[in-house]
């Protein structure tokens, strides 16, 4: 059994619960400030305001890659423990993983990278 | 295919794991059905909570959500409904999360008490969610 410890399974859990910690405690946060729509729109922008700061802006990245790893390890998750017969092949899976997560990240931290820019010029 | 050596197997802590990393499938009952509910939750949160970070994080930004937007995109019943389910099934997915890591991690009264706490955290924020959700009405702007 020692021969699993590190391996590339449990390297993938591990990173699936931090991940998960990691949006569930952006979840709460974010059901609080959302909430403040019913005080109306002064308390609302100003709190929104504050999102607008350029490292609220970094952690909005973060945010999108945690989401984005829990999801496709998620489904492959799923895809071992309803198809078995395909375990064999989860290194090979989480390699997908891996790929797809960076294809998909990539394009989209420049978009945001471009929304911070935009907030600091005007 | 059930190996179950746990990632932090020197620390004393035990967890059933797949060799690919997923939890070993729980024999029957409540632990089943939450087993269960998670992957179906997770496999509807993969296009509702991705959705929406698309169309709030990357074709809009921070610098065009304020009031209105929430007023203009809460006209629609469908933005309520689909913010609603997502609500219910990430809350519902990510404390279940958390209850696995709290029985995992803790021991005892400790382990009872942080359970209770989470879902006492859980069923408020269920609340206050749903609360927003069905009862959102723009409130007139000063001076507009």
């Amino acid at each position: 059994m020692s021969l699993y410890r590190g391996g590339i399974g449990q390297w993938a859990w591990l990173l699936h619960r931090l991940s998960g910690l990691g949006v569930l405690l952006f979840l709460v946060i974010h059901i609080l400030d959302t909430a403040l729509v019913l005080w109306g729109a002064d308390l609302y922008n100003r709190v929104i305001a504050i999102y607008r700061m350029p490292i609220f802006g970094i952690g909005e990245i973060g945010l999108f890659a945690a989401v984005l790893f829990h999801a496709l390890n998620g489904i492959r998750v799923v895809a071992v423990d309803f198809r078995p017969a395909w375990s064999v092949y989860h290194k090979q899976m989480f390699q997908a993983v891996v790929v797809l997560f960076f294809l998909i990240f990539i394009p989209v931290a420049v978009i945001m990278t471009g929304h911070i820019l935009e907030g600091m010029h005007g | 295919m059930n190996g179950a050596a746990g990632f932090g197997s020197g620390s004393g802590v035990q967890v059933n794991l797949t060799s690919a990393g997923s939890r070993v499938r729980p024999a029957g009952g409540w632990e089943l059905r939450l087993w269960l509910f998670m992957r179906a939750s997770g496999m509807l949160l993969v296009f509702l909570a991705l959705g929406h970070l698309f169309i709030m994080h990357v074709f809009n930004s921070i610098h065009s959500i304020d009031y209105q937007f929430v007023v203009e995109r809460y006209a629609k019943v469908f933005w309520r409904a689909y913010d609603g389910l997502m609500l219910w099934l990430a809350l519902l997915h990510g404390m279940n999360g958390l209850r696995v890591i709290v029985d995992d991690y803790l021991r005892g009264a400790v382990r009872v008490w942080a359970v209770r706490a989470l879902y006492g955290v859980m069923i408020l924020l269920l609340a206050l969610g749903s609360w927003v959700v069905i009862a959102f009405e723009p409130m007139k702007m000063a001076g507009g």
